[in-house]
């Protein structure tokens, strides 16, 4: 997993399978960067995630809570049909933008 | 259910078993011609149900889960088991969003996605006992 910082946005890129074993991997990471406090955006890119459980709901949606404790947003590009369904049963596309692709996504503020 | 094959596997409450549940019922169900799309729903709904025997099923403890795949022409049937705590209330549990490890960042999807990708869903567990999740998908061979 690579996680890319650029100014205040964070992109976090998560390769493989995105379950529960994954999922306290990648909240780890990212959290040692958020609570410094510089990151105002998080993005995660789906484009390398092949399989998603609804741990990856949980990773979304804990990072969400993070985030809208400190006014920051978060949102998401290269998700395919699956990880989208999955997103919109869980009712987080009411709370998170999934962006066609990175530069839609950091362009938005 | 008259099946045609079955397998059992069973291996310790670690997460990185997680994956390895998956791979064997994936393999397993490719015996059959199946698409590209129904693999991915079983893969999906056995995540979740290896998931919830990995994280609720025995605390802190260690323990066993169990799966077990069978298969004729029309249906597959997946059994999860464990053999921990068990649930007290199975609605509850089964509810939309409800979860007993808000902590661990547990979305409370679980169920909800086991019965959204497959046909049946039934759910058996006694205090102190265990629970077991069995599955169910139609399919056309």
């Amino acid at each position: 997993m690579r996680i890319d910082v650029m100014g205040d946005a964070m992109i976090i890129r998560p390769k493989g399978e995105l379950d529960h074993h994954y999922a306290s991997e990648i909240r780890e990471k990212a959290d040692r960067i958020i609570l410094k406090g510089e990151i105002r955006k998080v993005i995660f890119d789906f484009t390398n995630v092949l399989f998603m459980d609804s741990s990856g709901i949980g990773v979304i949606m804990g990072r969400y809570r993070l985030m809208e404790a400190i006014k920051g947003s978060v949102c998401a590009f290269g998700a395919n049909q699956r990880i989208k369904d999955l997103i919109k049963m869980s009712g987080l596309s009411r709370l998170i933008t999934i962006y066609p692709n990175q530069q839609k996504a950091l362009e938005v503020k | 259910m008259n099946y045609i094959n079955e397998m059992k596997i069973q291996f310790l409450n670690k997460s990185v078993n997680e994956g390895l549940a998956r791979v064997a019922v994936a393999s397993f169900c490719a015996q059959l011609d199946l698409t590209v799309e129904t693999i991915a729903d079983i893969k999906t709904a056995v995540s979740e149900a290896v998931t919830n025997a990995i994280v609720h099923g025995y605390e802190n403890m260690s323990g066993f889960v169990t799966v077990c795949c069978v298969y004729n022409l029309n249906e597959i049937e997946i059994t999860v088991s464990d053999y921990g705590r068990g649930i007290e209330d199975i609605t509850e549990a089964r509810r939309p969003l409800f979860t007993s490890s808000p902590d661990e960042e547990r979305s409370g999807m679980g169920f909800t996605v086991m019965e959204t990708f497959m046909d049946y869903l039934e759910v058996k567990s006694s205090v102190g006992m265990g629970t077991t999740v069995i599955m169910r998908k139609k399919v056309q061979v």
